[in-house]
């Protein structure tokens, strides 16, 4: 029963001591500890927070970078296939132009050749008509010589007249 | 700070490991004079008086062997204070032998039974004089060693979270900071909830002063070996506080609870006195629990030490002590065990009383 019996005196002082300690320790441990410890999480997660807005960040930071360097390589690929096309169409043009330039000058040397080939033609033509007209003058000359062929001839013509 | 200059400075450790060595080695040899004691004053050896003296309380601070310090016996009779050392009262004297009577200012007074109670000049009790006993005894000793190895552990590890503010804790800090947590939030939070901050001084003293306490009960020799926490009226004290801040906390759901609960009326006249019991009996098996754990504990340990001297044969040891081991290491797990349950069961009262509904 002694056991179970609670001391007055134990009582008395184990009251006073506990709340001497409460008090201590309340306000000189517990609350700086406490304190300290919620500060120190606060800083953790912060820092932990702004760890991942700084990742976020970087992430968004490569994004950019690796679109721009796309459109970039985009940009340039376009640059390179308009330039092939407009040095293939420069050269096609050149050659075309090339031809045409040669069909011309060839049109005009077969106009000349046509020209001159006409001109000598009529020159030959004149000369024969004159050494025709020479050749039948010496003949009709030839001819004429006797008026019997000349009474001939103008029989034959009169008979070829009808009237 | 000096408490931590003095922990931390190298030859502390070194030091006291060897004194705790020393003490270890020193504690055969005790047993074995307290058995020549026994034989010598030709007493049957008692278990019982050996398990009730060092369950019980008393005005002398044992130290080993026949050395005992003694404590101030503080007196309040009805003719006043008196304050004597209880070395006048004889720190020694054997059942059977006449105790010593000392003269004080009003009454005369003798040890009987462990109290101290005034005598008239044949020896006799007195029983018309009123004496309350508030004497700084063994268990009042106890606890203000713990009491201040409590506040120079926390004081010094308090300067380093303010020396060492937003690091990560070291040494005796970085011990402690995990149980910190762990009684903030595992006990406190899942328990109270968002209110939780304004209880943790209490339960984190509560704990604490358990804990070391308890820790202190299991060491065997002179800076320990105490039984505080197994004591119903230290259990009483801190069960009280937790009563009062239970019902202090209360909030109106809490007294509606108790007083007009949502039952048909006519069980009003037995669910209002069960509700009310119901204040008294929480912080009632609290007080239960931790006196009886503990005492328990100690009972069992100096029953098995007291089997060696029962059978008179040092080689009952070979069977007590690994047994004492056994004991002692359960009862290592129990320290922790009761100072977190005491801790956690005063933290949900307080959760039930602090707790918002919404109907």
């Amino acid at each position: 029963m002694e056991l179970v019996t609670p001391d007055l005196g134990l009582v008395v002082w184990t009251t006073i001591s506990f709340a001497i300690l409460l008090f201590l320790l309340g306000k000189f441990a517990w609350k700086p500890i406490l304190g300290a410890l919620n500060e120190r999480e606060r800083f953790i997660e912060d820092s932990l927070s702004k760890a991942e807005a700084a990742k976020d960040e970087m992430a968004r930071l490569t994004n950019e970078n690796e679109s721009l360097l796309k459109l970039a390589r985009a940009e340039r690929d376009q640059i390179l296939t308009e330039g092939r096309k407009v040095k293939e169409q420069m050269i096609a043009d050149a050659k075309e132009l090339a031809h045409k330039e040669g069909a011309r000058m060839i049109e005009l040397a077969r106009v000349e050749i046509n020209n001159q080939k006409s001109i000598a033609m009529a020159d030959v033509k004149n000369q024969v008509a004159t050494l025709s007209l020479q050749i039948a003058e010496k003949v009709l000359r030839k001819q004429f010589e006797d008026h019997q062929k000349q009474d001939e001839l103008v029989s034959q013509l009169l008979k070829e007249v009808k009237l | 700070m000096i408490n931590s200059s003095i922990l931390n400075s190298k030859i502390f450790k070194p030091l006291l490991i060897s004194a705790l060595f020393l003490l270890f080695c020193v504690k055969p040899t005790l047993s074995f004079s307290q058995e020549k004691a026994a034989e010598g004053s030709e007493k049957p050896f008692d278990p019982k008086e050996v398990v009730f003296e060092h369950i019980g309380d008393s005005h002398a601070l044992h130290v080993f062997g026949k050395t005992a310090i003694p404590l101030p016996v503080i007196l309040y009779t009805d003719k006043g204070l008196e304050i004597f050392s209880s070395e006048k009262l004889g720190l020694h004297h054997e059942e059977g032998h006449e105790a010593p009577i000392y003269k004080g200012e009003h009454y005369s007074y003798k040890l009987e039974n462990k109290k101290v109670v005034a005598v008239n000049e044949a020896g006799e009790v007195n029983k018309d004089a009123k004496i309350y006993d508030f004497s700084i005894t063994r268990n009042v000793a106890s606890m203000w060693m713990g009491m201040i190895i409590l506040l120079i552990v926390f004081f010094s590890i308090t300067s380093s979270y303010k020396k060492r503010a937003g690091k990560a804790p070291k040494g005796l800090q970085s011990w402690l900071e995990p149980v910190i947590l762990f009684v903030r939030d595992d006990v406190a939070i899942p328990n109270i909830g968002s209110k939780y901050a304004k209880y943790m001084p209490l339960l984190l003293t509560i704990f604490f002063f358990i804990l070391i306490n308890n820790l202190l009960g299991l060491v065997p020799f002179f800076p320990g070996g105490f039984n505080l926490t197994g004591n119903i009226a230290v259990t009483l004290v801190l069960s009280f506080i937790v009563l009062i801040v239970i019902n202090f906390s209360g909030n109106k759901y809490y007294w509606k609870h108790i007083f007009t609960p949502d039952i048909p009326l006519w069980l009003y006249p037995i669910m209002v006195p069960v509700e009310i019991i119901g204040i008294i009996s929480k912080p009632f098996a609290l007080m239960i629990r931790l006196f009886a754990n503990i005492t328990a504990g100690h009972i069992i340990v100096l029953s098995l030490i007291s089997l060696i001297f029962i059978f008179k044969t040092a080689w009952m040891s070979t069977v007590s002590v690994p047994f004492v081991v056994f004991m002692d290491c359960i009862e290592l797990l129990v320290a922790f065990l009761q100072a977190f349950i005491f801790t956690m069961l005063t933290s949900l009262f307080i959760g039930m009383a602090v707790e918002e509904h919404h109907h």
